[in-house]
């Protein structure tokens, strides 16, 4: 490559060296800019519209059961910190609920996502791993030890502050109440239900007999083994409102999937009628201004009803569409007079 | 650094051979140590080193902040990862540099010196050395440390050095020890020579020195004169003696050499501040937050506490709002990305290589590639607004070359028109054939003037005889017929060495005779008298009596001195020499008049007697040589007249024209006379016929000197207001110097105001158009350093710099190499200008430190300025290169490349910010703490870093081609507050979309499979995907040169990305380290939901359209040149019509040419150059005969100088040996200059076109065409280097279309220019 004697000093004579290498150089050609603004902009009209047709054939029954107001059926509940209150709340659908009827809870100005509330869980223990059992992380504090310094398990804000109160959904047909299945499986993610969240194994086959030595935490009625009496297979770390509660919302305003309704009669959906719901109401919101809400809704394709999302692309894509005629009348006034072919 | 110094010296007490007297003192050892660091305090003193740094301190205090429980919003490693990268990188870098040092420390402290130890001369490495040894240097060899001369070889003690490493001075200098020590002789002698000196302390001042020896009860006083420094080299001596006085860091050498201070560029400074602010703009956010979170705490947290109570310490809202501030201190601080500081270096140490290695700024003749000797300055190359240059080695080769005579009315050697010449410069004239002692390195190109000398026309005997006896050459003989000319100045030596090849050999002298070998005829000549050159006399003759007996004065010197003292009857030929003289001026060339006188015995008897009466003087001694030298050298007869070509360098003229197209003001400071300096001036264009008026300031006193400025001023005024009020541009510029002038009141009489031809040159004789206008200067200002000394006074120096700048040319001549400094301090420090000084001697290294960019000429005279330089090259030309490509392309790159990074870590950062108001203000990050880690260093790092170092906006040959794009590096337009307050709002602008597009879309919205999607994780996710693609899309936008590895790294960043979101958050890595990753699944699940995408989409949409709308607007409607330019390029790649553009070169520059030719007859003003570059005194030294045994060993290796020397070794880069490069006589090609060649007709300039055109300018481009005046920048080839690169044959090619008026209206709103262009085109 190099000459030998004089020029070996000689800068090697590559593409990259002399900054020649090929490129492409691309400039904002109005024959690229403007024919792509207005591509943009109608394929988002055209998406937008897409969406917002979508987002409204979707059915949304939101409910707020707080009991802020005197004369709602659960201002009774509200007003009494008793542990077993149960109120009722009425509603008529006028025409059919298409299924699968997904049932959420939904609370307000609760952060899930305040930093120290977000931290205070010991991964270690929700992996099932006994050892934290007894000496939980101290991201847990205040609820790693009860009162008489006895571990907690789980530990931490998130899941002494789990979700717990209950419903029951009736159908109201002719007077009589029938009660609509409520289906509680696969509401958490796959990944936490199956990987992430693991139980202790069992000593002696019981479950419980792994969580010796702790206790349930402070907020809970029942220890973690006991979640759901009724599936042995959803309780402990694995109990599905558990791992519901403990995927953190994002924002301070949230709703989380309760149930689905999918069985039995209910299957194709929520006929129209009068239905009840029960409420076990436990879970205090008042003293910090919170709100509590129930919302059925079906989905589509694009997941729930999300009117934003059409809107926005609509309103988006109409204004490239406009941008572009802009730039058109613009570029017709000032172009270079040579770009006729470009 | 860590040595325990002693305290300060008063005096220095030596005592030869004594070393136990001597180290009572503790003098320092000649070893020099210019490393920083050993292998066990590297660790602890880089690290101490880079703490000091601001930002790294910032950062480790992060750091421990972060270890803050309370505090902590962020793990530890976020910060700690990119902060030891960082670390460990400049570590790396700085042990590099130190190892490199300590090699060259070795090699140079290992050199073998002989030392004169208990009388016996014993080898002993140069480290080693002691104060007090006695030392024996050879013949060419380096002087080890600083010695007292004790005795030489030669006699009377004298002895010869070349102090080019020192001072830079390549001419050689005579050192003479005391009489009584060179008398001791040999070393038995030296051995028991027991004197002490007593001698000031260590200092920097190369040309002082003042001590006293005592020796056997007698004092005798030392001077500089006595003095061997070291970095000298013995020369023409074959050995002396010395006693070190000073050793290793003592020594003047290293003294001067001290640590160059560190220089910041402008965007540095500028980039210190941003961040200042960004640190205040962080306090401020985290101020905000706090607020927000005690009022948050006391309104809801206390509440919300059943779920979530407050930490033991943490009791009231007002200390949690504390914390939060710091808590959010952690996590804004990327605002302040720390990878910022290391991506500008990494930056800048690519754009450095690209220097290196760039081949069109490689001279093959010297071997030399350009050299980035700093690596942090690269963009401030991008800026300059002034250059300083040097003249001698740096604007000229220091080379003369007799180019043409004339001789009895009769000129010789003019080159009839340019293709003429192109022929004949093939065969120069061989004078070997028939002259077996021609040298033949020398070049003429006149037929008749060699066979004037054949046919024995007696004027031309005469002219040729005078060249051959009057001067100071000395000669030597190695061998029969191989002479080596010794002389003092270069001019001389051209115009012996022309009389040796037309046939007058000077042979050799001695102190009485002058042996000459005229027409192969030996004659020698006795030499009755030398009147040696002076300042004022400014000519020099000798008095010879030839072999017949008959006395003659021959006389060279200025023709305006000269020509005064001739006879009467001379009248015919001088006015045609004077017409001759004139001509030759005005090509630049230096001029002498010849003239000689016959003497009768009896008049030189009488003269020879007054002459040892004044010789003898002791009063007045000098004004009475001069008085009897001026009796003389009367009544002459005019022989004719010499011109002598001060090579300039190749290209200097094109070079000069196109920076000052660029808009660059080129200050030329040199330590040359006034007739010389104004000579190079104009032969390199700086200076032309067409200027409005050249100002001389000339005064020695204050007064005069503050009037001759006031003057200039009034004039420059005067000539503004005669002009029609169409210039506003220019009456704007001098609207200051307006105020001024006024302020001052009437002018009064200007002592030496030297108005040439004003009257011959109207204002309205002004090139019309606004671009001759903006290239070809008004007015220049010519300073001389006792003038310059006045004007750098406080009081005036504001009156001086107002003048000088409202100057197109400003020379400074006669300067000190401090008052390069003190001017170039004086611009920088009032006008806020990047400025750049060029030079290639010791007597510009002040200057080159002091400009923010110092260039070394890495040429004949030493490697100081190189080592005190920036950047180095080997050919001024190449300066084009530097600013208008390498700075250009840097500026830009780097001001995109901050745009960009501030932007992205905006966008990035303050999404936090608006979380804030939903996640209680508890410093909640919104990404997962990996994505944070690696945003800056990994995700978004490579695509920016390859656009900071591969982005073009428009190829080479184009900023070439209009340097009026080098703009807005010099008005600061890419990168400032404004850009940067820009690039902030999208920043947050960008923030605000990835924030609240997701929070709208997400807050409702769900998984198909009913599951919301509001989770924090899915949030994360979507949030950071955003951002990464909308940054990634961004810089997509940004990047003006897709080259595969721009390809690479954007698509590979993005790549990347999801890689690692997909391994964090894959089971696998979740089973590894449960608690590390508990992301675990949500990549998945949130990616895989279109609703997502669709949220990325729409995000991307809406952050990117608007700045894609506003480019394409701005675009349209203020185009700038380099979108125009870029554009065009575009344009005509599409339609491949050269041949067009080439048209239009051709009808703009025939034109121009055509009026060049039209003024060149007008001829300019007598610029006399008798320009001797010696000292006066030598004529003394030759007949007394002092230096008379040269040895001939000496002069065997004189012509073979090694240019390589231990300082070399101080350098990095390993050059090998050139001597051979050296050697080699240049050839024709190389010879030619510009100046020679006439303005090109216009068929030949539309050859070169179509040549060029073809893409075949080979052949065409060695040839250098270039109209007279600067403003005919009919530039229609540049010279191909002579070989220097085989690259550069595509950048001759470039067309020099009418530029001016698109240059000029590119920067006024309305319809570019271009479009007439590219009209034509079709």
């Amino acid at each position: 490559m190099k000459n030998e004697g004089e020029t070996a000093q000689r800068p090697d004579n590559t593409a990259f060296t002399q900054q020649r290498l090929p490129a492409w150089q691309p400039v904002l050609s109005a024959g690229i800019v403007i024919p792509g603004f207005l591509v943009i902009g109608l394929a988002f009209i055209g998406i937008g519209v897409g969406l917002f047709l979508t987002s409204q054939t979707i059915q949304v029954q939101e409910m707020d059961y707080t009991g802020v107001a005197t004369d709602s059926p659960c201002f009774r509940c509200s007003m009494i910190s008793s542990q077993n209150c149960t109120c009722e709340i009425t509603f008529s659908l006028d025409k059919m609920f298409t299924g699968p009827v997904f049932f959420y809870y939904g609370l307000s100005n609760y952060y899930q996502n305040f930093r120290k509330y977000g931290v205070s869980l010991d991964y270690y223990q929700l992996s099932g791993d006994t050892q934290y059992f007894t000496s939980p992380q101290s991201v847990c504090s205040p609820y790693s030890y009860d009162s008489q310094n006895r571990p907690i398990v789980p530990c931490g804000a998130i899941a002494n502050s789990m979700f717990n109160d209950t419903f029951e959904l009736y159908q109201i047909i002719n007077g009589t109440k029938n009660l609509v299945p409520l289906d509680g499986k696969g509401i958490a993610w796959w990944t936490d239900y199956n990987i992430k969240y693991r139980n202790p194994s069992s000593v002696n086959g019981s479950l419980a007999n792994a969580f010796v030595g702790t206790v349930k935490p402070i907020n809970w009625p029942k220890p973690a083994y006991d979640l759901d009496p009724t599936d042995p297979n959803n309780n402990g770390f694995l109990n599905q409102d558990f791992l519901v509660w403990m995927r953190r919302a994002a924002l301070p305003q949230f709703r989380k999937l309760y149930r689905r309704i999918t069985e039995g009669n209910y299957a194709a959906g929520l006929p129209a009628g009068n239905y009840s719901l029960t409420v076990h109401y436990n879970y205090p919101v008042l003293t910090f201004d919170g709100r509590k809400k129930v919302v059925f809704s079906n989905v589509s394709w694009m997941g729930g009803r999300n009117d934003f999302l059409g809107i926005a692309y609509l309103v988006v894509g109409s204004l490239c569409v406009v941008m572009s005629i802009i730039m058109l009348i613009v570029y017709a006034k000032f172009k270079f007079s040579d770009d006729d072919d470009a | 650094m860590f040595r325990k110094r002693p305290p300060p010296e008063e005096e220095r007490r030596v005592r030869a051979n004594d070393r136990e007297y001597n180290e009572k003192f503790q003098y320092a050892s000649n070893c020099i140590m210019t490393s920083k660091y050993n292998i066990i305090t590297f660790l602890p003193v880089n690290l101490f080193e880079q703490f000091q740094e601001v930002a790294n301190t910032y950062f480790l205090f992060l750091l421990i902040l972060q270890l803050i429980p309370q505090i902590s919003s962020l793990s530890w490693f976020t910060t700690i990862v990119p902060l030891v990268l960082v670390l460990s990188i400049t570590a790396v870098k700085d042990a590099t540099d130190d190892y490199f040092r300590h090699k060259s420390d070795n090699q140079v402290n290992n050199r073998q010196s002989q030392v004169l130890i208990s009388g016996i001369l014993q080898k002993e490495k140069w480290m080693n050395v002691r104060v007090g040894d006695i030392i024996k240097l050879e013949n060419n060899q380096f002087v080890a440390a600083d010695l007292l001369l004790l005795s030489s070889s030669e006699p009377h003690g004298l002895c010869y050095i070349e102090t080019a490493e020192l001072d830079g001075e390549t001419n050689m200098k005579v050192r003479q020890s005391l009489s009584v020590t060179s008398e001791l002789g040999d070393p038995n002698n030296l051995a028991q020579f027991d004197g002490e000196v007593v001698c000031e302390p260590p200092n920097n001042k190369l040309d002082r020195f003042c001590g006293t020896l005592y020796w056997r009860e007698c004092k005798y006083p030392l001077s500089n004169q006595n003095m061997l420094l070291r970095g000298c080299v013995l020369r023409n001596t074959e050995s002396c003696y010395g006693l070190v006085i000073f050793a290793g860091p003592d020594t003047k050498l290293m003294q001067n050499s001290g640590r160059t201070k560190f220089k910041r560029t402008s965007i540095d400074r500028l980039m210190n501040t941003l961040v200042l602010w960004i640190f205040g703009f962080l306090v401020c956010m985290g101020v905000i937050l706090a607020i927000g979170n005690a009022v948050w705490e006391k309104e809801v947290g206390a509440l919300f506490q059943s779920f979530l109570p407050w930490d033991p310490p943490v009791d009231n809202f007002l200390f949690s709002a504390f914390l939060s501030f710091w808590s959010y201190v952690i996590i804004l601080n990327t605002v302040v990305p720390i990878s910022l500081y290391v991506s500008v270096e990494v930056i800048r140490l690519g754009h450095s290589y690209f220097i290196n290695w760039d081949r069109r700024m490689f001279c093959s003749r010297s071997n030399t590639a350009a050299e980035a000797r700093t690596t942090t300055l690269n963009e401030e190359l991008g800026q300059v607004e002034y250059i300083f240059s040097d003249k001698t080695g740096t604007l000229t080769q220091n080379i003369m070359t007799f180019n043409k005579c004339s001789i009895n009315g009769h000129a010789y050697g003019e080159v009839m028109d340019v293709l003429a010449a192109q022929q004949k410069r093939v065969q120069p004239l061989d004078f070997s054939s028939w002259n077996p002692l021609a040298d033949r390195g020398f070049c003429f190109y006149d037929q008749s003037l060699l066979e004037a000398v054949m046919v024995g026309d007696p004027a031309v005997h005469e002219f040729f005889r005078v060249l051959s006896l009057c001067h100071t050459v000395m000669s030597e003989e190695k061998s029969e017929g191989e002479l080596v000319y010794k002389a003092q100045s270069p001019d001389e030596g051209a115009l012996v060495t022309a009389a040796r090849n037309f046939g007058f050999v000077f042979r050799s002298r001695t102190p009485g005779t002058v042996t000459t070998q005229e027409l192969g005829k030996a004659v020698t000549y006795t030499l009755l008298a030398i009147l040696d050159f002076n300042n004022i006399r400014k000519r020099m003759s000798v008095i010879v009596r030839n072999p017949e007996g008959r006395i003659r004065l021959y006389c060279k010197g200025a023709d305006t001195v000269l020509l005064e003292r001739l006879h009467s009857c001379n009248h015919e030929v001088m006015t045609i020499t004077s017409d001759h003289l004139n001509e030759y001026a005005g090509d630049g060339l230096r001029t002498l008049a010849v003239a000689y006188r016959d003497l009768s015995e009896e008049q030189w008897d009488e003269w020879s007697e007054r002459f040892r009466g004044a010789d003898k003087a002791t009063d007045c001694r000098e004004d009475r040589l001069a008085a009897a030298y001026e009796e003389i050298e009367q009544d002459m007869m005019l022989l004719g007249a010499t011109a002598i070509e001060d090579k300039l360098q190749e290209g200097v003229p094109e070079t000069i024209a196109i920076l000052s197209l660029a808009n660059i003001k080129i200050w030329v400071l040199t330590g040359d006379k006034q007739e010389t300096a104004v000579n190079i001036g104009y032969s390199c264009k700086m200076l032309t016929d067409d200027m409005t008026e050249v100002f001389i300031v000339n005064g020695h006193t204050v007064q005069s000197v503050r009037e001759e400025l006031r003057k200039a001023r009034e004039r420059m005024l005067e000539s503004a207001r005669t002009r029609d009020g169409g210039k506003e541009a220019e009456a704007q510029g001098w609207s200051g110097a307006c105020a001024f002038g006024n302020g001052c009141g009437a002018a009064g009489a200007a002592a030496a105001n030297w108005t040439p031809d004003e009257s011959k040159c109207p204002p309205a004789q002004a090139p019309p158009s606004s671009l001759l206008e903006s290239i070809s200067g008004e007015f220049a200002l010519i300073i001389s350093g006792h003038s310059l000394a006045h004007a750098l006074e406080a009081d005036m120096e504001r009156e001086f710099l107002e003048t000088a700048c409202a100057c197109r040319a400003v020379i400074c001549c006669r300067v000190t190499p401090l008052q390069k400094a003190l001017v170039v301090e004086l611009v920088k420090r009032h006008k806020k200008a990047v400025t750049l000084a060029i030079g290639d001697g010791a007597n510009d290294v002040s200057m080159i430190k002091t400009a923010h960019i110092g260039v070394g000429i890495s040429g004949q005279e030493g490697i100081q300025a190189v080592l005190a330089s920036d950047y180095s090259f080997s050919q001024f030309r190449f300066l084009q290169r530097l600013l208008l490509v390498h700075g250009r392309w840097s500026y830009l790159r780097m001001c995109r490349f901050l745009c960009y990074f501030f932007y992205k870590n905006f966008a990035f950062t303050m999404v936090h910010f608006w979380f804030g108001f939903f996640c209680g203000f508890s410093a909640q990050t919104v990404y997962d703490q990996y994505f944070i880690t690696l945003y800056n260093i990994v995700y978004t790092s490579l695509p920016v870093l390859a656009m900071g170092i591969f982005d073009q906006d428009v190829p080479e040959q184009r900023s070439l081609e209009y340097p009026k794009l080098y703009e807005p590096g010099q008005l600061n337009l890419l990168f400032n507050k404004r850009e940067f307050f820009i690039c902030i709002a999208q920043g947050i602008y960008t923030s605000v979309v990835l924030f609240f597009i997701p929070y709208g879309v997400l807050s409702h919205a769900t998984q198909s499979n009913g599951v919301p999607l509001a989770d924090y994780q899915t949030f994360a996710v979507t949030t950071a995907t955003a951002l990464v693609i909308v940054v990634s899309v961004q810089i997509a936008l940004d990047t003006g040169y897709w080259t595969a590895i721009n390809h690479f790294f954007v698509w590979g960043s993005l790549g990347t990305y999801f890689t690692i979101l997909f391994v964090m958050h894959s089971s696998i890595l979740f089973s590894i380290f449960p608690k590390q990753f508990h992301f675990l699944g949500s990549a998945h699940n949130t990616l895989g939901q279109p609703v997502v995408w669709l949220t990325i989409a729409l995000a991307t949409v809406i952050c990117i359209a608007p700045v894609l709308a506003f480019r394409f607007l701005k675009l349209d409607l203020k185009p700038q040149l380099s979108d125009t330019v870029r554009y065009t390029q575009l344009v005509l790649q599409k339609k491949r019509k050269p041949g067009g553009r080439a048209a239009r070169g051709v009808g703009s520059s025939g034109a121009a040419g055509g009026s060049a030719l039209g003024r060149l007859g007008r001829g300019g003003s007598r610029r006399s150059g008798y320009a001797f570059a010696h000292q006066e005194g030598f004529g003394e030294l030759i007949t007394s005969g002092k230096n008379m045994r040269l040895s001939s060993l000496a002069l065997a290796t004189f012509a073979s100088r090694h240019s390589s020397s231990w300082i070399d070794t101080l350098r990095r880069k390993k050059h090998t040996n050139n001597t051979g490069a050296q050697n080699t006589p240049p050839t024709g090609d190389d010879i030619t200059t510009s100046s020679q060649a006439p303005p090109l007709s216009t068929s030949s300039t539309l050859d070169v076109h179509q040549d060029s055109a073809a893409g075949d300018a080979g052949q065409t481009s060695n040839e250098v065409v270039f109209t007279h005046s600067p403003e005919d920048i009919a530039l229609s080839g540049v010279r191909d280097a002579g070989g220097c690169s085989a690259g550069s044959v595509q950048e001759s090619a470039f067309v020099w279309k009418g530029i001016g008026a698109r240059v000029s209206g590119a920067n006024s709103p309305g319809p570019p220019p271009i479009e007439e262009e590219t009209s034509h085109g079709e």
